[in-house]
């Protein structure tokens, strides 16, 4: 194998790729070879770089110079500077927001700096799609050690011992999963790969797919060796095909390399995985109604107990987990179980990969140990807030999750602090808002999704979260009253009480938290008909300036329905009979002449 | 044993229980509406949907449904806190937010689980309005399906396809939008729905019904040209009693003729009539073919299936058509009934068939079907006009003032009200082939039998089998109530693993005591094995009990059709079966 | 859910038998023979269910409870151009309710629906996992990201010469 002296890593995770990565990464080879530089370059599509905002991304080895929104087109100057002249092009390096100074290196990232990458270790730097290369980052070695060396209860001790809690959700303790499933008993048993991820601006199951299949499949041989299954099964979303690709292409360079099949590495472990596909509902992230969708069911929800350790797929005793809880795995017996306690809090272990998004500089994926702060997260890694406005919120857990305060900045996250604010970790979304949002549609926001992706089965959710979106409405509009407003809670209340499944159970948590945290502005709404962030339409009417106004006529030429009036350097106005409240003359007008009253 | 505290009250139940059935132990009872089991009849339905059965659990986070949740030891429990009411009442709310108001004029107004549970609760007003879930109604000749009034407790769903194994019922679409339908949201007409009534039989609202004829029967009744002639299936007797507060079991034969006269019919006949002459046909066929098996004909068809219900020949017509040529010929009681009652009758009284309104009172929805099918059309008059279930006779009843508790027993009239014993039995499961038995096995042997009472037919289990001894030849019977029971013997037959000879198939479970047009069982079971009991009690109490031994039988073949199978028979008596099987998509 | 009619030819009977005969007419695969047969006929019509359930030994009522389940399959045909826009929570806040406003505004058709050139369909979705460029379009395969209200006459231009 050559070595080489310097290596290109392309982003070719979906983000990337949206803007034409793809492309990029062909320029780059064939720059490269018309340089004649093909034996000392290499150039390698990896997974995602977690900083998805700034794409595509390029990274060279060995310098780490870290190239943000890389187009095509700069493949060309790329080679020609750096790889033959040893020259970073300055003008491709990242900005820092804060102090606007160029930042070569990606060790001198804010974005970077307290990441703790264990789940995403490879993600960025290994080619997914070669399987020589997780092998050469000690891919497959914690199979093989526990294959080899370790009993089911011994391996299973492990997981026990390094305090992993499951990434999914639910924040379940990884190693007693094992332990209850491992101890029904059974003819068959099957180990599930949830990989649904449902919560929709959450994205870390994609960009570990993407980037790092075989740490997940590894973790499925171990999964099944501790409690005696021989068949793996991934549910994926048929929303990510990119995920699919890599999966299929690292399930048969697996099996190819013998790590995957019968007599696994001469163990006489059998272990193999399929792949089933989900068809768009988020409901089927839910372990029971996964099941049932992988068994050709609609992805109902059933009553647990029994849960799956007892009665899975095809009613053998299954254990699901999540992808970012697998990939964690094969670390955890690589570097031992007391190193991975060693980092988090006292009751979550470990790290939690974040995707950062909504009003915020830095928007990507982040792994960040347990413990960390909010503050921490979005001032220093994610940069602060957009366009210097005033951080207001920011919702955890999606759509099962609610919203924290600025009162909140400094509480360390983990599974237990983000339930005692009325949060939850959920699967890592981690949505920023500023003061240009209304919570109160923000509610609603998440209660449409709610109303969407209800199975339907039982009353409180399928109803109940009707009448929940249709109370916010009623609030948006400016027509609910007091007593909606105590409706409204109660109701909250009954649904989380009385669901059949996690859906339900927490759909009302953004209802509820903003409720706690932002009730003036719920009151602004119901006792003023104003809506304070300016967002609800119907409490809203964008107004001229008389004083602002120099008549330059970008208001009118944008308005989409025409119902901006005025002569050239005279003052404009608007017919708010036909407004439509688009916003396009807010946006538009330079002089600050367009206000939302 | 596992030993827990419910309202303040410890009780010991086995592992397994759930809250609800430890609760009913205590006499506490906990509002459910989706939770349904029949008991012996095997049917459990769990979905945990509704949640008006929620109950507080010591130490867990949110409330748990009583109908799912198993007890342990240990457990408290709060069957009736401020919080649980609380719940409660505002789930119900919830569930009543999106139902229409129509209990005013709802066909399952008085007996309605969802009505009932507002009445109890109290609810005065409906705190959360908003938008209604509204849907097509759907009118097919038995059902009415009015998915607005449903609550999706997937009732219906479990009996048509866990129980009946039809398939015809999904959940379809998700969250607000959900509801029960057949494919495509088409109505039941253009699915393969068999009308044997179960999910009517089984849903707590209005949102599944008959179809009612009690409209166009008042109108017949009134109009002086027109006889109104009235038949009573052998199962209505049995219950008709229970919509007037009596115990289920209750004989009520006498007070329904009584009533149906006071009704203004002007004759009022027993099916029981047309059973005996079932038996006669059917038997006659059964004895044919066993005949010529046994002395090595190789092409005759065994085991013969009875055909007695049609909710049974829908299915079969829909799923086996490849097979319909072993059920027996005969027609159901009720169309042999109507034909003879349209012929022979009307001859003797002298009466044109279109002035002559043949009306018949089931415990079946598919019997409404049955009249409309072409076949059993003269010249497009139905041999029997319309058909009315128990629940539209005793509303019938209620409509007209009539006292049902006081009136006198009275009989029915002759010659098509005269009946054995071995007719009143097609009300049960197993009934149907003892009948035939008690028949078959005298033509058969010659003899008479010591004892008409074959016990080894009798039961509740879904599938039973038992032999007969026929002087020297063993004769093998299989039963099977509920068409999933139905379908494994088919399934059986089909592979050859089946020794058969003869197989009675009743559709509902129980048979016609359980049928769908009878009054609510409301989820117990024990309603329906009460009816069974009262139906033997009846056959007992008989002076004759063989069906070829009634005397109105026997003048029927002496002055009109000669013998069994005749060829008059077969034009009267007798039917033929359709392939139905769905070849290609039906459009609406 | 409206359908519309649609007369099978042999050739794709045949096709749908293949499928099913590809996964062992094992009902539990019911969804992955869905996801092939939308993948050949574009869309799900009642035609296609039919011969499904036939294959797979499962009810047609059953085959339609599933299909009406999964937001990801549809009776309806798409447009030729599919415009799928992200209403995930990070696109959201980024602005996708604007967005989705002016597409629905300029091509005249409510969420859900295809033009009447058959050209165009729009469609919501929660979240392609390209949130770092909220909001995201998709037409067809093709990704957007960061579009705003003024990119969506650009994005529909660039289809308009297409036939
Ligand atoms: C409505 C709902 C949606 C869920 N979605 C997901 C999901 O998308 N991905 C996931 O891994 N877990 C999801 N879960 C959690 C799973 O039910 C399950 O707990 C998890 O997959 C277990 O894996 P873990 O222990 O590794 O976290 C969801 C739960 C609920 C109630
Ligand atoms: S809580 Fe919602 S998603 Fe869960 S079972 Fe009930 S209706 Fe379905
Ligand atoms: S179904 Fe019940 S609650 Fe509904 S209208 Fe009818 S009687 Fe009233
Ligand atoms: S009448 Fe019988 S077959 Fe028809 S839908 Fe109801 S249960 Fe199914
Ligand atoms: S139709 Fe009746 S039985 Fe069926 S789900 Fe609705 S309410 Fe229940
Ligand atoms: S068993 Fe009786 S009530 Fe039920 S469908 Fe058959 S004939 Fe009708
Ligand atoms: S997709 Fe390229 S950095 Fe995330
Ligand atoms: S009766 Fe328990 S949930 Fe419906
Ligand atoms: S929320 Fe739109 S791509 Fe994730």
């Amino acid at each position: 194998m050559a070595t080489f002296m310097m290596h290109m890593l392309v982003c070719g995770g979906t983000g990337c790729r949206a803007s034409a990565s793809d492309v990029l990464y062909e320029n780059l080879k064939k720059e490269i070879k018309e340089q004649g530089l093909q034996d000392d370059v290499q150039v390698v599509t990896t997974g995602c770089f977690g900083f998805c905002e700034k794409g595509p991304i390029v990274k060279v080895i060995p310098d780490n110079t870290f190239y943000v929104s890389v187009e095509p087109a700069d493949a060309k100057e790329i080679v020609a500077e750096h790889a033959v002249k040893g020259r970073r092009v300055k003008r491709l390096l990242y900005v820092d927001p804060v102090n606007k100074e160029q930042i070569a290196d990606s060790k001198g990232m804010g974005f970077y700096k307290k990441q703790i990458r264990i789940a995403l270790r490879n993600c960025g730097l290994i080619d997914p799609e070669n399987i020589e290369e997780y092998l050469a980052a000690d891919g497959y070695e914690a199979m093989g050690k526990v294959l080899a060396e370790m009993t089911p209860e011994e391996a299973i001790q492990e997981m026990v011992d390094s305090g992993l809690r499951g990434r999914g959700g639910g924040g379940f303790p990884t190693g007693i999963k094992w332990q209850i499933a491992s101890k029904v008993a059974g003819d068959q048993k099957y180990v599930v790969c949830n990989a649904d991820e449902g919560d929709p601006g959450a994205f870390m199951d994609r960009s570990i797919l993407e980037g790092d299949p075989h740490s997940v499949l590894e973790a499925m041989v171990i999964n099944g060796y501790c409690i005696g299954a021989t068949k793996g099964l991934i549910y994926i979303r048929a929303e990510y095909p990119l995920a699919i690709k890599r999966l299929k292409i690292a399930i048969d360079q697996a099996r190819e390399y013998g790590l995957l099949g019968t007599d696994i590495l001469g163990s006489g472990f059998d272990f193999d995985i399929e792949i089933r596909y989900g068809a768009g509902a988020f409901v089927c992230g839910e372990e029971t109604a996964l099941i049932h969708s992988m068994e050709g069911e609609r992805g109902e929800p059933t009553f647990k107990p029994p849960f799956p350790a007892q009665s899975g797929y095809l009613g053998k005793p299954t254990n699901v987990n999540n992808v970012e809880t697998f990939a964690n795995v094969p670390v955890i017996y690589n570097k031992g179980a007391k190193w991975f306690a060693s980092i988090g809090t006292e009751k979550s272990k470990g790290t939690k990969v974040f995707a950062l998004a909504g009003k915020i500089n830095n928007v990507g994926l982040i792994e960040v140990p347990m413990g960390i702060t909010l503050r921490e997260v979005i001032f220093e890694i994610g940069g602060g807030i957009k366009d210097g406005k005033n951080f207001k919120a920011v919702q955890t857990g999606g759509p099962s999750g609610g919203c924290l305060t600025e009162k909140h900045l400094d509480t360390p996250i983990d599974f237990d602090n983000l339930i005692d604010a009325g949060s939850m970790m959920g699967s890592g979304g981690m949505i920023v808002m500023d003061e240009d949002d209304c919570m109160v549609a923000v509610a609603k926001f998440y209660l449409d999704f709610t109303v969407e992706e209800s199975c339907g089965k039982c009353s409180p959710c399928r109803i109940g979260n009707k009448r929940l979106y249709e109370l916010l409405e009623k609030i948006a509009q400016g027509k609910a009253d007091k007593e909606d407003l105590d409706n409204l809670r109660n109701l909250s209340m009954v649904i989380r009480d009385t669901s059949l499944c996690g859906l339900g159970q927490t759909s009302p948590n953004p209802v509820l938290s903003t409720m706690d945290n932002f009730m003036d502005e719920y009151i602004a709404h119901v006792e003023k008909d104003n809506c304070p962030a300016g967002v609800c339409k119907d409490l809203i009417r964008y107004e001229i300036i008389p004083e602002n106004c120099v008549g330059c006529t970008a208001c009118a030429r944008n308005c989409p329905v025409n119902c901006i009036a005025g002569e050239r350097k005279q003052l404009h106005t608007i017919d708010q009979s036909l407004c439509i409240k688009c916003g396009a003359c807010l946006e538009k007008c330079k002089f600050n002449a367009v206000a939302i009253i | 044993m596992i030993k827990l505290t419910i309202d303040n009250r410890t009780v010991e139940v086995e592992k397994g229980t759930t809250i609800y059935h430890a609760a009913k132990k205590l006499d506490i009872d906990i509002p459910t509406l989706c939770y349904m089991n029949l008991g012996d009849l095997k049917i459990e339905h769990k979905p945990g949907g509704c949640r008006v059965c929620v109950v507080e659990v010591e130490g867990r986070r949110n409330l748990a449904p009583a109908c799912a949740t198993e007890c342990a030891d240990g457990m408290v429990v709060q069957t009736h806190s401020i919080r649980v009411m609380n719940a409660r009442k505002t789930v119900l709310e919830l569930i009543l937010s999106d139902h229409p108001f129509d209990c005013l004029i709802c066909a399952k107004s008085g007996q309605c689980d969802l009505q009932d549970m507002a009445i109890k609760m109290g609810v005065r007003s409906i705190p959360y309005q908003g938008e209604k879930s509204t849907y097509k109604p759907d009118f097919s000749p038995a059902i009415i399906r009015d998915m607005d009034k449903c609550i999706m407790c997937r009732r219906c769903e479990t009996m048509c396809n866990d129980f009946q194994t039809v398939g015809v019922l999904s959940g379809v679409n998700r969250g607000f939008e959900a509801v029960v339908a057949p494919a495509f949201e088409r109505d039941l007409d253009h699915s393969e729905c068999t009308y044997c009534g179960q999910c009517v039989a089984v849903c707590p609202t209005g949102a599944l019904t008959e179809v009612d004829h009690t409209t166009q029967l008042v109108r017949d009744l009134a109009d002086p040209e027109k006889k109104v002639v009235v038949q009573t299936a052998p199962a209505v007797r049995a219950a008709l009693g229970e919509a007037f507060g009596m115990e289920p079991g209750t004989l009520v034969t006498g007070k329904m003729v009584a009533a149906l006269r006071r009704l203004g019919f002007d004759y009022v006949f027993d099916t029981d009539f047309a059973a005996d002459l079932t038996i006669m046909e059917e038997g006659a066929e059964l004895l044919d073919r066993l005949t010529r098996f046994l002395e090595g004909d190789k092409q005759v068809k065994l085991p013969m299936l009875t055909s007695c219900c049609p909710g049974w020949v829908n299915f079969f017509e829909y799923h086996f058509p490849d097979m319909r040529d072993i059920p027996s010929t005969a027609r159901s009681p009720q169309q042999m009934f109507g034909s003879i009652a349209k012929t022979y009758f009307a001859d003797t009284i002298d009466t044109r068939r279109d002035e002559l309104v043949v009306v018949s009172v089931m415990p079946c929805v598919a019997k409404k079907y049955e009249c409309t099918r072409d076949e059993f059309k003269v010249d497009g008059n139905p041999d029997v006009d319309y058909s009315v279930s128990t629940r539209e006779l005793a509303m019938l009843i209620k409509r007209l003032n009539m006292d049902f508790n006081t009136l006198p027993e009275e009989d029915f009239d002759k010659p098509m009200g005269e009946s054995t014993g071995a007719a009143v039995i097609f009300g049960t499961t197993g009934g149907v082939i003892e009948a035939a038995v008690r028949t078959a096995y005298e033509v058969h042997t010659g003899k008479t039998l010591e004892k008409v009472d074959f016990e080894q037919l009798r039961g509740i289990d879904g599938i039973r089998s038992a032999s007969v001894d026929f002087d020297g030849t063993e004769i093998k019977i299989g039963i099977a109530h509920g068409l999933g029971h139905a379908r494994t013997l088919l399934d059986d037959i089909k592979a050859g693993r089946s020794d058969y000879h003869a197989i009675e198939i009743m559709a509902c479970p129980g048979g016609c005591v359980g049928g769908g047009g009878q009054p609510l069982h409301h989820g117990n079971p024990d309603v329906i094995k009460a009816r069974q009991k009262a139906i033997y009690k009846e056959d007992s109490g008989k002076a004759i009990r063989k069906s070829h031994e009634n005397p109105d039988i026997i003048k029927l073949y002496e002055q009109f059709l000669g013998s069994p199978m005749s060829e008059k028979a077969h034009q009267l008596l007798h039917t033929h079966y359709f392939d139905k099987k769905r070849k290609e998509v039906l459009l609406d | 859910m409206t359908s519309i009619k649609l007369k099978l030819k042999d050739s794709e009977v045949q096709q749908l038998k293949d499928i099913a005969r590809s996964f062992n007419n094992e009902p539990g695969e019911l969804i992955n023979v869905l996801h092939k047969a939308q993948e050949i006929f574009g869309y799900l019509p009642a035609e296609v269910q039919e011969v499904v359930a036939g294959e797979m030994n499962v009810s047609v009522a059953k085959v339609y409870g599933v299909v009406t389940f999964y937001s990801f399959f549809t009776m309806l045909p798409r447009g030729r151009y599919p415009i799928s826009i992200c209403t995930g929570t990070a696109c959201y806040v980024r602005g996708a309710e604007k967005v989705l406003d002016e597409f629905k505004r300029l091509l005249k058709v409510p969420v859900g629906e295809t033009t009447e050139d058959g050209k165009f369909s729009i469609t919501c979705l929660r979240c392609v996992g390209a949130c770092g460029l909220a909001p995201v379009v998709m037409v067809g395969d093709k990704t957007y990201g960061r579009v705003t209200t003024d990119g969506v006459k650009d994005i529909l231009k660039e289809y308009e010469d297409e036939v």
